[in-house]
């Protein structure tokens, strides 16, 4: 019986099979990076916004507590967009003739909202709630990222599902005591993070064993 | 390779892409979310005008006291008195409400020469002693000097607003309005606090400083 294939062509397919693996493994690797990565996860990206809201001003500048505006934050499980009458009960007469702030004027004046463009956003099978965190313990900076340094406002972290989970997993490395969660600069006192987490994950019930549950999130 | 297995799956990874968008943005509206359906596009619908309010007996008195809590008033009059008592977790409550929500203008002393004034926003009268003369303000002056003004005046101030000062009722729920005007009589009290009024521990930290 003649040979069909050339012994030559052994390396190729060795190549082929061999070339194939890693390729796939590579397309495994591209596609993991991507999933991860600032286009996907949209870390660091400046949206287009109606107006260009500064809390490196209001928040950095002139030391506004972010309450003032996310009024709802420490009791509710969204934090909410200020509303327009907020601005106003500055901007009625500060820069009141601004170019900048001319869709704020109109907002108010036409009854109509600001079309803000969201930053943060979870997909709405995930359930999070802002209350529990602050009531616990979390402070803004812990996910948001140093708020008082953006001229215009960027996501920080990724929100990815691992990011929360690590956060859950060891919350000893981010709480803090309650009167410091609005605190951008806070530093733990002597630079001891985990022994004053585990004090705290005492003092304010923790459960931490429970906190990985596929429910807490997904409900 | 069958020439139509790549083809397939890039339809498949288009086709999961679909499923996974209608899981990611459900059909129901977030907070805040636009809406295509209102007119004005809001999703969050307002309180219509014929909407009674039914005190939450767990928190709102219902009997007598509930113009006194929810109106500072008493018989017509601005009350003069608070309608719960004031204890120290109250003082330490209002002092944080205040920092945030008062402090902008009125300053961390109540003098009246806060952040937002210093930027040019006309400045509120101080909380203690005669108000200067000079100020544009567009509202009637009824009170010299705030010290002489009952708790009820300030209520009203910050449920319905005074002049250039907007309202703060939708940002300052009706507990928290009495414990800041709380503090505020505490920051009145205190710039004309007499040395032999203050607590040893005040008094020796005093002469500490002053020595
Ligand atoms: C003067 C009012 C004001 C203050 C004070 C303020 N914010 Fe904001 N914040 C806004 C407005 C308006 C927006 C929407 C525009 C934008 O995204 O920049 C916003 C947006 C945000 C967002 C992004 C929301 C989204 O779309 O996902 C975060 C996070 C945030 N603020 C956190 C903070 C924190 C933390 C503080 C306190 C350190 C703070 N803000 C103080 C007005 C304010
Ligand atoms: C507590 C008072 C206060 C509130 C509330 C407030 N601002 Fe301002 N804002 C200021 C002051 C004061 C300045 C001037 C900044 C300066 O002098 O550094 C300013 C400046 C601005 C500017 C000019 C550009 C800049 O960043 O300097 C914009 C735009 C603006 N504000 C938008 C808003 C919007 C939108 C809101 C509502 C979410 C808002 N502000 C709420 C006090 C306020
Ligand atoms: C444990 C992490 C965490 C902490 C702590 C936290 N946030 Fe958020 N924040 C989020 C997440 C996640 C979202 C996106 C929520 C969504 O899309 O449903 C968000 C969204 C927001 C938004 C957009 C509006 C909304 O509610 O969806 C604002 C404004 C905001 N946060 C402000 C704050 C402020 C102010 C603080 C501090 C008092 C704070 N956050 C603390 C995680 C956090
Ligand atoms: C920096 C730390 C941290 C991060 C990041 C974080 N969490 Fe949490 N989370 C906590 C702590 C602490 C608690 C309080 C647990 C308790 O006492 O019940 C909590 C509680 C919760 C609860 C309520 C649990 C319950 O049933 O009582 C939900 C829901 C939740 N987190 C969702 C999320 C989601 C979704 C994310 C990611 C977007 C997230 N968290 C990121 C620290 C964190
Ligand atoms: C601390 C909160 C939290 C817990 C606990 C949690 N998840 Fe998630 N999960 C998330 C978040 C946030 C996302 C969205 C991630 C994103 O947008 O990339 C997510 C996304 C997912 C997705 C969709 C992934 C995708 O890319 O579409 C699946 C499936 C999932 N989770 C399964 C689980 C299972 C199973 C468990 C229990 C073992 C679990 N989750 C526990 C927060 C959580
Ligand atoms: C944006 C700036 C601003 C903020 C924030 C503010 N005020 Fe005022 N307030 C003013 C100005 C301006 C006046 C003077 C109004 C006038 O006479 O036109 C005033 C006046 C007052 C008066 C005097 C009313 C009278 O009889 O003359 C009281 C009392 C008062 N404010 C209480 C408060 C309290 C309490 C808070 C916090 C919840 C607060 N204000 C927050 C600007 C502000």
């Amino acid at each position: 019986m003649p040979q069909i294939f050339h012994p030559s062509l052994n390396t190729l397919s060795r190549l082929s099979i061999f070339g194939g693996a890693f390729a796939a493994l590579g397309l495994l690797a591209i596609s993991y990076m991507l999933v991860g990565s600032p286009y996907q996860t949209q870390v660091g990206i400046i949206h287009d916004q109606p107006v260009q809201f500064s809390h490196e001003h209001h928040v950095g500048g002139l030391g506004i507590d972010c309450r003032y505006c996310h009024t709802s934050v420490e009791i509710s499980a969204v934090s909410g967009v200020p509303p327009t009458y907020t601005c106003m009960s500055c901007h009625s007469q500060i820069w009141s003739e601004s170019p900048m702030l001319q869709p704020v004027r109109d907002s108010l004046k036409n009854d109509t909202p600001i079309a803000w463009a969201k930053v943060h956003d979870l997909p709405d099978f995930v359930y999070f709630h802002h209350g529990i965190h602050i009531q616990k313990g979390i402070g803004c900076v812990s996910c948001h990222g140093r708020i008082d340094q953006m001229p215009l406002t960027f996501k920080d972290k990724p929100l990815t599902m691992e990011w929360c989970l690590e956060c859950h997993r060891h919350p000893e490395k981010y709480i803090r005591p309650y009167e410091e969660i609005f605190n951008m600069e806070w530093k733990p006192p002597g630079g001891d993070q985990l022994t004053l987490g585990r004090k705290l994950i005492e003092d304010n019930h923790i459960p931490v064993d429970r906190l990985t549950n596929c429910s807490v999130c997904h409900r | 390779m069958r020439p139509w297995f790549p083809l397939m799956t890039a339809c498949l990874a288009v086709l999961s892409t679909g499923c996974r968008q209608d899981m990611y943005d459900q059909p129901r509206y977030e907070p805040q979310e636009a809406s295509k359906f209102f007119t004005d596009g809001k999703s969050d619908r307002p309180i219509l005008p014929s909407v009674v309010h039914r005190p939450d007996p767990k928190t709102e008195p219902r009997d007598e006291l509930y113009d006194h809590y929810n109106l500072g008033i008493v018989d017509g009059e601005p009350a003069e008195t608070f309608p719960f008592p004031i204890d120290r977790t109250v003082l330490d409550r209002g002092r944080q409400r205040y920092q945030i929500y008062c402090t902008p203008c009125h300053g961390e002393r109540g003098d009246g020469q806060g952040m937002i004034v210093k930027r040019g926003f006309s400045p509120p009268p101080p909380f203690y002693g005669e108000r200067p003369p000079t100020g544009k303000s567009p509202a009637a002056t009824i009170y010299a000097d705030l010290r002489e003004a009952p708790v009820g005046h300030f209520f009203e101030v910050i449920t319905k607003g005074h002049g250039a000062m907007y309202s703060y009722a939708s940002r300052i729920g009706v507990r928290d309005r009495w414990s800041i005007i709380a503090y505020v009589r505490a920051l009145q009290l205190s710039r004309y606090a007499t040395e032999s009024e203050l607590p040893q521990q005040d008094r020796d930290q005093l002469s500490k400083v002053s020595r």
